[in-house]
């Protein structure tokens, strides 16, 4: 993968984006952790998220002029949450304060002047960071404006009990100590050359003209960088009111430049950049994705007493109306990115550092190979993040470098195989015919799942298309697509590709959404067509029940996601039959049903999950266009029809029931000889040839929870057959004298086939069946 | 069939080729390059190896999954 290519992805995942209070923030308290505290009961814990972000938490609990609030998402749907008065409870209630830790002491010495909100802020800031720190105020004591704002405003013992931090962090404190503006012996410039850095905020008054030589604005203040706090003297930092005046005073602003000026003094006295990596210093706006349509208004909690602000219990009443903001579409609509407990960003980090281990355990790879591919992320994602795109990207890395684990794809790989084999594929013109103006593709799935709907479709089609109509049997190559395995693929698209060719290069009429999208994107210079709009319902058979009783749940293949001539033809033709349709989901939101992107292979319990999660979105029988969902529908026990149940009844394979919504799964083994099956029977009807004798070599009796146990090992019926046939035809076997069983073994390219039996007549009765991929010597 | 490794005591498993009883019997594992040495039921004769049913589906597939991992 490719490293910028890996940053693109996580920035496009914005998850991790401050909220919008915390971005409106100039020193970006988490504000959604301290309300998520206090709706917990947890005040010491919401007063340590505040003193993270504020050297004097308790004073800015009180008094913040709070622009967080006026950008919180709430509002969308009632009032703001009141993230100030939850400040003060969590100061209320939660002191004291966590005691700052200093770092080790540096030589260093730094001096403040003017001990307001800004100057204390840079003081405890530069203490903290192990600097000697002499903080210089004019008046008798610090903070100044802060005692005279009244107690009912800000109690003396709130500024008493934060500034006790001072002596905790080591700072000299000289208050009455008058520093002049102007040069001289108790100006500035002897301040500057008997410390190693200057932060001055010294109030919003103008300074003497000489001092320090400090460039100045036409109105007589220190100019003053606004990211660094630089002045025009290398070693001189000025922020707080000296930089806003005259706007009205703001507690948080002031103080956020005493933040900025500590961080900038001490790469100033490191020897560092001023201004790298800081771009997330200050207010912004934020860029995270919340959804707040559809949400109950929700009123303000007021507190019974506007001095004393929240008690403890509206504190956690008023907490707990935060939304809390988080983006997390994505993770909201799929089962796969829930299921690992995290968000594309994250993903994205874990997925390349699997990649780049070089010894140990790559322990993403299931994750990597459990998503469906089906772009749901993408089409609900603010910013169109693609995990399909990630997760697909890792694949083939993973294929290319040998580190695909063979067990993740294998079986669904070799299904494949024999779908692109002589079995199954054919490439033939329509009886009568030496061209093809048209050819039918119906899809390794639909002929797995229901080979007399391809039959009578391809009638149908012979019946009303003129020009002749081809019949192509053969595989897309979806699967090995979605497996990562790009010479697999490109191998089936140039089968795919040959036999169109061969018919005389027809356009397509496919039955397969897969089918369809990888013509479409890998094959584009084939025409292509989905087959709904040529099922005219003038055609419709009469044994149809009335259409207007019956009413279904639309599910949507999701390889056709958003593609409105496959989706709206569809609906036409429903529409056309008369029967009702509720849609399950917005427009170009239809899920997967676990067999995308191969998860149902890597990962068969989540794709169960996949599907019962779309099944459970409505009681309705489903109506669907993809054999594969269909049948996916069906091995969860949820009714769902093809949509070519309505049009050619009782067509679905191996079935007693009249019902199509009741038509079992057929199971991997039956898929692939209902494929074999078809193209026999195709051969034999359409184009009069002999048939091929499909009996086969050795007759086996197996019962149902046999065959469901088969299917969940994945060992094919046909892979029962031969290694009991094997060990029949060699007696290499074990047998078992007080059962009178066999235990036959076959290692089949990579995987050891275990089959325990016995003879029954003529035929073998198959008790058990289980395989391993090691090979025992 | 006992699907199992069973204890020395259960009736013997006879080789279908040799006619023989299976004997435990040191045989290696192998997959992705790595080798396991592990004692099993095998043929005297033949060598044939039983792998039973609980091996294989539980820790020969989680070792088969962890190596996959590597």
């Amino acid at each position: 993968m490719d490293r910028e290519q890996v940053r693109r992805w996580e920035t496009q995942c914005i998850q991790e984006q401050a909220p919008a209070c915390t971005a409106a923030c100039p020193v970006h308290v988490d504000a959604r952790k301290l309300v998520e505290c206090a709706a917990h009961g947890d005040f010491k814990g919401g007063l340590a998220v505040l003193a993270n972000a504020v050297p004097l938490p308790l004073i800015l609990a009180h008094i913040c002029d709070h622009p967080c609030q006026a950008q919180c998402r709430r509002s969308d749907a009632g009032d703001a949450i009141e993230i100030n008065l939850l400040e003060r409870a969590c100061a209320e209630y939660g002191s004291p304060a966590p005691a700052a830790r200093p770092q080790a002491l540096k030589n260093q010495k730094v001096a403040v002047v003017g001990g307001g909100l800004s100057g204390v802020a840079a003081a405890v800031g530069l203490a903290t960071r192990g600097y000697a720190v002499t903080l210089f105020e004019a008046q008798p004591r610090l903070l100044g404006r802060m005692y005279s704002m009244g107690e009912d405003t800000l109690p003396a013992r709130v500024i008493d009990a934060d500034l006790a931090i001072l002596k905790r962090v080591g700072v000299e404190v000289r208050c009455d100590a008058l520093i002049s503006r102007h040069a001289g012996p108790f100006g500035l410039d002897a301040l500057a050359q008997d410390f190693d850095a200057l932060y001055l905020a010294p109030g919003p008054d103008a300074l003497g003209e000489d001092a320090l030589g400090l460039a100045r604005s036409s109105e007589g203040r220190i100019q003053i960088n606004s990211f660094t706090m630089a002045t025009s003297q290398a070693k001189v930092f000025a922020g707080g009111a000296q930089r806003y005046a005259p706007a009205p005073y703001s507690p948080i602003a002031s103080l956020a430049d005493g933040n900025y000026a500590a961080v900038s003094i001490d790469r100033f006295l490191q020897g560092a950049s001023l201004s790298a990596n800081r771009d997330n210093q200050g207010a912004s706006i934020s860029r995270l994705y919340v959804v707040t349509k559809g949400m109950t208004d929700s009123p303000v909690v007021n507190p019974a007493s506007s001095v004393d602000g929240y008690t403890r219990e509206e504190a956690q009443q008023e907490a707990a109306r935060c939304i809390p903001c988080q983006c997390l579409e994505c993770v909201k609509v799929c089962s796969y990115l829930e299921e690992y407990g995290s968000y594309p960003k994250r993903y994205v980090r874990q997925i390349y550092n699997n990649e780049c281990i070089v010894m140990g355990v790559r322990k993403a790879n299931r994750m990597i190979n459990s998503c469906t591919l089906c772009g749901l992320c993408t089409a609900v994602c603010p910013e169109n993040l693609s995990m399909a795109d990630i997760i697909l990207s890792a694949r083939q890395g993973m294929v290319q470098s040998g580190k695909m684990p063979p067990s993740a794809h294998d079986f669904a790989i070799r299904d494949m195989e024999f779908s692109q084999s002589d079995a199954f594929t054919l490439a033939r013109h329509q009886p009568g015919f030496d061209a093809s103006k048209t050819a039918f593709l119906p899809g390794c799935q639909l002929s797995a799942s229901s080979p007399d709907h391809v039959a009578r479709a391809y009638e149908h089609l012979c019946k009303t298309q003129p020009g002749g109509v081809g019949l192509i049997l053969e595989c897309c190559g979806a699967p090995a697509r979605w497996a990562g395995n790009d010479d697999k693929f490109q191998a089936a698209t140039h089968s795919l590709e040959a036999a169109w060719s061969s018919l005389g290069e027809p356009r397509l009429i496919t039955a397969c959404s897969s089918c369809f999208k990888t013509l479409k994107e890998h094959l584009p210079h084939i025409p292509v067509e989905p087959l709904w709009p040529h099922l005219s319902p003038a055609l419709l058979s009469k044994e149809m029940p009335d259409p207007a009783s019956l009413s279904f749940a639309i599910h949507d293949p999701c390889s056709t996601r958003g593609v409105s001539e496959v989706e709206g033809s569809a609906r036409t033709l429903l529409g056309q039959i008369g029967v009702n349709v509720v849609e399950l989901n917005p427009a170009g939101q239809t899920t997967c049903c676990g067999y995308g992107g191969l998860q149902l292979f890597a990962n068969p319990a989540l794709a169960d999950k996949t599907v019962a999660r779309r099944a459970a979105q409505n009681d309705a029988d489903f109506v669907t266009y993809c054999a594969m969902c269909r049948d996916r529908f069906a091995h969860q026990g949820k009714r769902a029809i093809h949509i070519l149940d309505l049009i050619f009844p009782n067509g679905g394979a191996g079935t007693e029931t009249t019902d199509p919504a009741e038509r079992p799964d057929p199971g991997f083994s039956r898929r692939q000889e209902n494929r074999a099956r078809l193209k026999t029977r195709l051969l034999r009807d359409v184009w009069a040839e002999q048939e091929i004798a499909m009996k086969p070599s050795v007759e086996l009796l197996i019962s149902d929870d046999m065959l469901k146990l088969l299917e969940k090992r994945m060992i094919l019926v046909e892979d029962i057959r031969r290694t009991i046939e094997q060990a029949e035809k060699t007696g290499d076997k074990i047998e078992n004298p007080t059962t009178g069983r066999s235990l036959a073994t076959l290692r089949s390219v990579c995987v050891t086939y275990w089959v325990e039996y016995s003879a029954e007549g003529s035929a073998f009765a198959v008790h058990n069946a289980y395989s391993h991929r090691m090979e025992v010597r | 069939m006992s699907s199992q490794a069973g204890p020395p005591s259960s009736p013997p498993l006879i080789c279908g080729k040799c006619k023989v009883p299976l004997e435990p019997g040191k045989v290696t594992a192998s997959y992705l390059g790595s080798e396991f040495p592990i004692e099993l039921w095998k043929c005297p004769g033949c060598g044939k190896v039983l792998v039973p049913e609980s091996l294989a589906t539980g820790k020969m597939l989680q070792v088969e999954q962890a190596l996959e991992d590597k």
